[in-house]
């Protein structure tokens, strides 16, 4: 027997990544097959995160159902509540106020923002940097207690409703808020000086991970995933929603589809967010503009409670709103939302009685993560987690 | 929106006539229903077909309904940015019988397909690794079915003599209540109590 056949069966070996690894991003385990230090085959193991949401959604009123959302994506938990509230109002038919439509459209954005902080600086972890986290994370931290002042919790909302969203924002919030707009994009820039320029940075994302425009198409992408490859797809401005149509903001769009760029891609949408949250701000705080954020009329919304010290319907309603819950009228609806990390859909069965018969949660983290395999092959186990990082996956939208 | 919509299903109807047993637009959106053994040929003809050009497979799932022979639905949603246009695509399946799998199509829906084999017990014919995705290792039951309990059948435990984690039947302190909040009067299935008597009397 020679030394060579030896050495070669040698090289091949298979190791486990995770599902305790920092750089897994959550509870992931990849089985990756090396050849020497040049991954050959990435199985991920996802699931150990399931905890059945959709199952659960089946068991509980539609009211009911919203806290189920925060728990999702919990890096921006109102985006995805935002889609199970608009999959209720197209099928009941409810009307969103237009005061109720900015309030979203803002913590939308702040949403947006929250996600893409985290990302951009763990994947900056990822790959070596420390500072980034420290510096991003206490911008986070502001944008949590502006989640807290709204609805009374940082990170798990349920604030939005279907018609709308719980209540009404205080003035002092609006003007901390847009004074928090003009101090972050300085925070933004201390953060690109620190990463956009570095040469490690750079080694580590230039041409790695590169989706071709065919690729993203194929593999379901969406969001940053299908604009770091030059695709100016975005659901804001394609399919409007809410006020997005009446706001200014540009799309960024990447070039070369590789890590580097989906990086740069983060970091200008959220210089655009900042700018649709100054105008939310802006219209906001005029007074003109004051009224209701939750329609009345409807039988979704629970009464004012002045109204319920006078008035025997508006209490029985109030009791039977979060007892029995309301009944939504029998179809199907799906609807999407771009949320931070890529389309976020829900696709809803109502059968006619005040819980939903089904309801499929798309999230966008699924297809891309589905796409680790192909997109790891022939690279080095090294660039595994800048891949993994850029593909900005959480784990409680992935396993449900 | 609806009328851009409406002429897309007539294309999609008249350029598969066989394949497509109907379709409808309800809420803004196109659903058409399908033979279930040409679902790899229409997904191929929405994705090539000029006026489609459906490109993106944005989701499969699986619905039951299990009143129904064919008590599973399984549902593909797809997405045009070419034509902004989204298309949603039903076919019928049983416990049995395979679904042909569109994996050759859109790579993506390997992951898919997975996760409706393992939420129902869909089998799809060609899947090149069907294995469970979400459910934990050696798990057995189709959750999503209606006739799985919420609570699941087994629970699990740190052993401290055996050293491990252990399966063990479900055991509740108290039984699991599913609060019907439906009004007697309308949509309640069960009998309410002194109302036997009231149909016994009327016989």
């Amino acid at each position: 027997m020679t030394d060579a056949p030896a050495n070669a069966e040698q090289r091949k070996f298979t190791i486990n990544f995770g599902p305790q690894h920092p750089a897994a991003h959550g509870v992931l385990r990849l089985v990756l097959e090396l050849d020497g230090e040049v991954v050959e085959r990435v199985d991920p193991h996802i699931g150990l995160l399931h905890r059945g949401t959709e199952k659960l959604l089946e068991h509980k009123t539609y009211l009911q159902g919203i806290g189920y959302f925060d728990r999702l994506d919990y890096v921006a938990p109102m985006n995805q509540e935002h889609a199970f509230c608009m999959a209720i109002e197209r099928l009941a038919g409810i009307p969103v106020p237009i005061r109720g439509s900015y309030v979203r459209v803002l913590y939308s954005e702040i949403g947006r923002i929250l996600n893409h902080l985290l990302n951009v600086t763990t994947q900056a972890m990822d790959v070596g940097a420390l500072t980034p986290p420290l510096w991003g994370f206490e911008e986070r931290e502001k944008l949590m207690v502006f989640y807290e002042r709204a609805s009374g919790s940082r990170m798990h909302a349920h604030y939005f409703r279907p018609g709308g969203v719980h209540q009404d924002l205080p003035p002092e919030l609006i003007d901390d808020i847009g004074d928090w707009c003009d101090s972050f994009p300085k925070a933004l820039d201390d953060i690109d000086s620190l990463l956009t320029g570095n040469r490690i940075f750079k080694q580590r994302n230039v041409d790695i991970g590169v989706v071709s425009r065919e690729d993203a198409l194929a593999w379901g992408f969406s969001g940053v995933m299908v604009r770091g490859s030059g695709m100016a797809w975005d659901l804001r401005r394609a399919q409007p929603y809410e006020v997005y149509d009446r706001l200014e903001f540009k799309i960024p769009v990447g070039r070369n589809g590789d890590c580097y760029d989906r990086y740069l891609c983060r970091m200008e949408e959220m210089r655009e967010s900042v700018k649709i949250m100054k105008q939310c701000v802006e219209w906001l705080s005029r007074a003109e503009n004051a009224g209701e954020v939750l329609p009345t009329d409807t039988k979704f919304a629970p009464p004012r409670r002045a109204e319920m010290k006078r008035s025997m319907e508006a209490l029985i309603h109030h009791f039977k709103l979060y007892t029995e819950g309301v009944h939504v009228s029998a179809g199907e609806v799906y609807a999407a939302v771009e949320a931070p990390k890529g389309e976020f859909g829900v696709y809803m069965i109502a059968d006619g009685s005040n819980k939903p018969y089904r309801v499929k949660i798309r999230a966008p983290g699924f297809a891309h993560l589905a796409a680790m395999d192909h997109l790891n092959r022939g690279h080095m186990l090294a660039d595994v987690s800048a891949i993994l990082g850029s593909l900005d996956v959480v784990f409680g939208e992935i396993d449900r | 929106m609806s009328e851009a919509l409406k002429e897309l299903g007539e294309h999609v109807a008249s350029a598969l006539d066989q394949a497509v047993t109907g379709w409808r637009v309800e809420h803004g959106e196109l659903t058409v229903d399908i033979h279930r053994d040409r679902i790899v040929e229409i997904l191929r003809f929405l994705r090539e077909d000029p006026s489609c050009r459906f490109t993106s497979l944005i989701d499969i799932c699986g619905v039951d309904w299990p009143a129904r022979p064919d008590r599973f639905d399984v549902v593909y949603h797809l997405l045009s940015m070419h034509q902004n246009h989204r298309i949603r695509v039903k076919l019928t399946t049983d416990e049995e019988t395979p679904v042909p799998s569109v994996v050759e199509l859109f790579p993506v829906a390997d992951w898919f397909e997975r996760e409706a084999f393992d939420m129902f017990g869909v089998v799809f014919d060609g899947h090149p690794d069907l294995r469970r995705i979400l459910t934990d290792y050696g798990f057995q039951g189709w959750p999503l079915r209606k006739d799985f309990p919420l609570t699941g059948h087994v629970e699990v435990r740190w052993d401290e003599e055996q050293k491990r984690v252990v399966y063990e039947p479900v055991q509740l302190v108290q039984e699991y209540r599913d609060f019907d909040f439906m009004s007697p009067w309308e949509g309640a299935k069960y009998v309410i109590p002194g109302d036997e008597k009231a149909k016994e009397g009327g016989k």
